[in-house]
C-alpha cells in the first residue's frame, strides 16, 4: 500500500483531536495539558510537512521551523507560569485552578 | 532591497529597539524607582513609534518583505489606537504597580513587545506574518496575566490564558495548514484570488481552514462561545493589565480578522457571514444576561466587553463597506469608554487594598465627587444613552446593520443593549443613591488623573467634533474593502 497525502493528514488531524481531547477531559494533572499543546503543534507540522511535500512547495516547511520555535517558547512561559502557580497552591491538580469563579 | 525601502517599517523596528534599550536599561540599572523610569522610557518609545508611523505616507497598500508586511491606510489607523491604547494602559498603571507591589521594569517591556506583536499582526500580508505577530502579543500578555507572582489569584488567571490562548493557537496553526494545503498559498493575495474563483465553494479543505482560523480568532476577541477565559482572566489578573487587555488586543484581534474576512476570505463572504451573525448575536445576549449576575467589578466589565464585542461584530456581519467602518468607529470608542472605567476602578483602594466589589463604590458621590460623575459618564456611554460617545458608537453600528437589511441582528443589539443597562445603571445608583463607605485612599497619580479626565472629556465632547474620527475610520474601511 502507497503511503500518500490523504494518509498523513489523516495521522495529523488524530493527533490533533488527541491533543484537544487531551486539554478538555484531562482531571488530573496541569503537566499533561501541556503535553495536549505539543501534540497539537506537532500534528499541525506534520500537516504543513505533508503538504509541503505533495505541492512540491518549500513554505510549509519553513513555516514548521517557525512553529517549532515559537512552540518551545510557549512551552517555556506554561511551564513559568506553572511554577509560579505551584508555589502559591502546592499542587498543580487542574481541579486546583479553582479560585476564580462567578 | 536597501533600508530606505524599509521606512514603512520603521514604526514597528523603532519600538522593537527601544524596548530592547529599555530591557537592558532596566537591568543594568540597580537603584531607584527603576519601573517607573522605565514606564516613562516606554511612552517616549510609543510616541517615537508614532512619529515614524506617520513619517511614511500611507494612502496606498505598501508591500514589503515578500508580501509579508503590508502598509496601508488601515494599518495606520488601528496602529495609531494601538498605539494611543498602550500608552494610556501604561500611564494608568505606573501608581498602581507600587501600590500592589509588583513594580518590575519587565512589565513595561512586555506591553511594548505585545504592542509591537499586534502592530506585526494588523499588518500581516501573509499567514506566516499573521501568526508570529499573534504569537509575540500572545506570549507577552501570558506573562503579564501571571505578573503578580505573590498572588495565587494572578498565576491562576496567567495559567488559564495561556492554556486557552494556546489552545486557540493550535486551531488557528491547524486552520492556516489546511488553507495553505488546500490553496498551495500562504500569500494573502494568492489566497484571496483562489477563494475567489469559482471552485472555492466545492473546496472544503479551504472552508474548514478559515472556519478554524475565524473560531481560533474568536477566542483572543472572546466572543461567545469562545468566552469562558475572558472573566476569570480579568478578575485575576492585575486590575491595570485587564484593562490593557480589555482595551488593546481586542481592537488589535478585531482589526485582524477585518483584514482577514475582507482580503483572503473575501469571495467566501457568504459563508462567513453566517458564522459572525450567530456570533454577534451570542455575545450580545450572553453579554447583557450573564452580568447581571456579577459582584466584582472587574467581572462586569469583562461581560461588559463580551457584549461590546458582540456589538462591534454586527458590522462585521454586514460584510460592506460601511459595516467595517461602523466596527471601527466602535471599537475606538469601545477603548476610550473601557479605558476609562478601569482607570476609575483603579482608584477604589481603601488602607492601601483594592477594592474590586460592585458595592466598594458605595457612596463615591459623598466621598469623592469627580470620580463618581466620571464613572457615571462612562456608565452612561456604555449603556449608550445620547448626547454621550457610547450613543454614537451604537448609532452607526445599528445604521449600517439595517443599510444591510440585518434587521433581525439590529432588534437583537438593540434589546441586548438594554438588558446591559441594567448592570450599566446600578453602578450609578450604588455610587450615588447608597450609603457612604469609608473614604478613598489619596491618589498621588498624575498620569492615572490625566487618563480619566482625556477619556471623560473625549466621551463628553465627542457629540462636539466626531467627524475626525468617523472620516478617519471610513477612510480606513474603504482602503481595506
Amino acid at each position: 500500500m502507497d503511503i500518500g497525502t490523504m494518509h498523513y493528514l489523516t495521522l495529523a488531524a488524530l493527533l490533533f483531536t488527541i491533543g484537544v481531547f487531551g486539554i478538555f477531559l484531562n482531571r488530573r494533572n496541569v503537566i499533561v495539558i501541556l503535553m495536549s499543546i505539543e501534540l497539537m503543534l506537532l500534528a499541525v507540522n506534520i500537516n504543513f510537512v505533508s503538504f509541503s511535500a505533495a505541492l512540491n512547495d518549500i513554505t510549509g516547511q519553513v513555516f514548521t521551523m517557525f512553529i517549532l520555535t515559537v512552540a518551545a517558547a510557549e512551552a517555556a512561559i506554561g511551564l513559568a507560569i506553572l511554577v509560579v502557580f505551584f508555589r502559591k497552591r502546592g499542587s498543580i491538580a487542574v481541579e486546583d485552578l479553582s479560585n476564580l469563579k462567578g | 532591497m536597501n533600508l530606505n525601502d524599509l521606512a514603512p517599517l520603521y514604526a514597528e523596528l523603532s519600538l522593537a529597539v527601544l524596548s530592547m534599550i529599555l530591557l537592558v536599561y532596566g537591568v543594568l540599572q540597580k537603584k531607584g524607582e527603576i519601573a517607573r523610569k522605565v514606564a516613562y522610557g516606554g511612552c517616549f518609545a510609543l510616541i517615537i513609534a508614532g512619529m515614524f508611523l506617520y513619517a511614511s505616507p500611507h494612502d496606498q497598500d505598501v508591500r514589503l518583505l515578500n508580501g509579508m508586511f503590508v502598509h496601508d491606510g488601515f494599518g495606520v489607523f488601528v496602529k495609531t489606537l494601538i498605539l494611543i491604547g498602550t500608552g494610556a494602559a501604561l500611564m494608568m498603571s505606573i501608581q498602581y504597580m507600587y501600590d500592589e507591589g509588583f513594580a518590575r521594569f519587565e512589565y513595561v517591556v512586555l506591553f511594548l513587545l505585545s504592542a509591537l506583536g499586534m502592530m506585526l499582526m494588523v499588518s500581516a500580508g501573509n499567514l506566516l506574518g499573521l501568526y508570529m505577530g499573534l504569537e509575540l502579543q500572545s506570549l507577552s500578555l501570558y506573562v503579564l496575566a501571571a505578573i503578580r507572582r505573590d498572588s495565587i489569584k494572578s498565576a491562576e488567571a496567567g495559567m488559564k490564558y495561556f492554556v486557552l490562548g494556546a489552545l486557540s493557537s493550535g486551531m488557528l496553526l491547524f486552520g492556516i495548514s489546511l488553507i495553505y494545503g488546500f490553496t498551495g498559498s500562504i500569500d494573502f493575495v494568492a489566497i484571496g484570488e483562489y477563494a475567489a474563483s469559482e471552485n472555492a465553494l466545492s473546496n472544503a479543505g479551504l472552508l474548514f481552514g478559515m472556519v478554524f482560523v475565524i473560531a481560533a480568532l474568536a477566542f483572543k476577541i472572546s466572543a461567545v462561545p469562545f468566552h469562558m477565559w475572558t472573566p476569570d482572566v480579568y478578575e485575576g489578573a492585575p486590575t491595570s493589565v485587564s484593562a490593557y487587555f480589555a482595551m488593546v488586543p481586542k481592537l488589535a484581534a478585531v482589526a485582524l480578522i477585518i483584514r482577514l474576512l475582507m482580503g483572503p476570505f473575501d469571495g467566501l463572504a457568504e459563508q462567513w457571514q453566517q458564522i459572525m451573525w450567530l456570533m454577534a448575536a451570542a455575545s450580545i445576549l450572553w453579554g447583557g444576561f450573564a452580568g447581571i449576575a456579577q459582584t466584582s467589578i472587574k467581572r462586569m466589565l469583562a461581560y461588559s466587553s463580551i457584549a461590546n464585542i458582540g456589538f462591534a461584530l454586527i458590522g462585521l456581519a454586514c460584510a460592506d463597506e460601511q459595516g467595517i467602518g461602523a466596527t471601527l468607529v466602535y471599537m475606538a470608542l469601545y477603548m476610550v469608554m473601557t479605558a476609562g472605567a478601569f482607570c476609575v476602578v483603579l482608584y477604589i483602594r481603601r488602607d492601601g487594598l483594592a477594592a474590586e466589589r460592585i458595592e466598594d463604590l458605595a457612596g463615591l458621590s459623598q466621598t469623592n465627587r469627580y470620580l463618581a460623575y466620571v464613572m457615571a459618564f462612562f456608565m452612561f456611554s456604555m449603556s449608550g444613552i445620547p448626547p454621550l460617545a457610547g450613543f454614537f458608537g451604537k448609532l452607526v453600528i445599528l445604521q449600517a446593520a439595517v443599510a444591510a437589511d440585518l434587521y433581525v441582528l439590529a432588534v437583537i443589539g438593540v434589546v441586548g443593549s438594554v438588558v446591559a443597562c441594567f448592570y450599566y445603571l446600578r453602578v450609578i445608583k450604588v455610587m450615588f443613591f447608597d450609603e457612604a463607605e469609608q473614604a478613598l485612599d489619596k491618589s498621588e497619580s498624575k498620569a492615572r488623573h490625566f487618563v480619566v479626565t482625556l477619556c471623560a472629556l473625549i466621551v463628553l465632547l465627542f457629540i462636539v467634533k466626531p467627524e475626525p474620527l468617523i472620516n478617519f475610520a471610513m477612510h480606513a474601511a474603504q482602503m481595506i474593502s
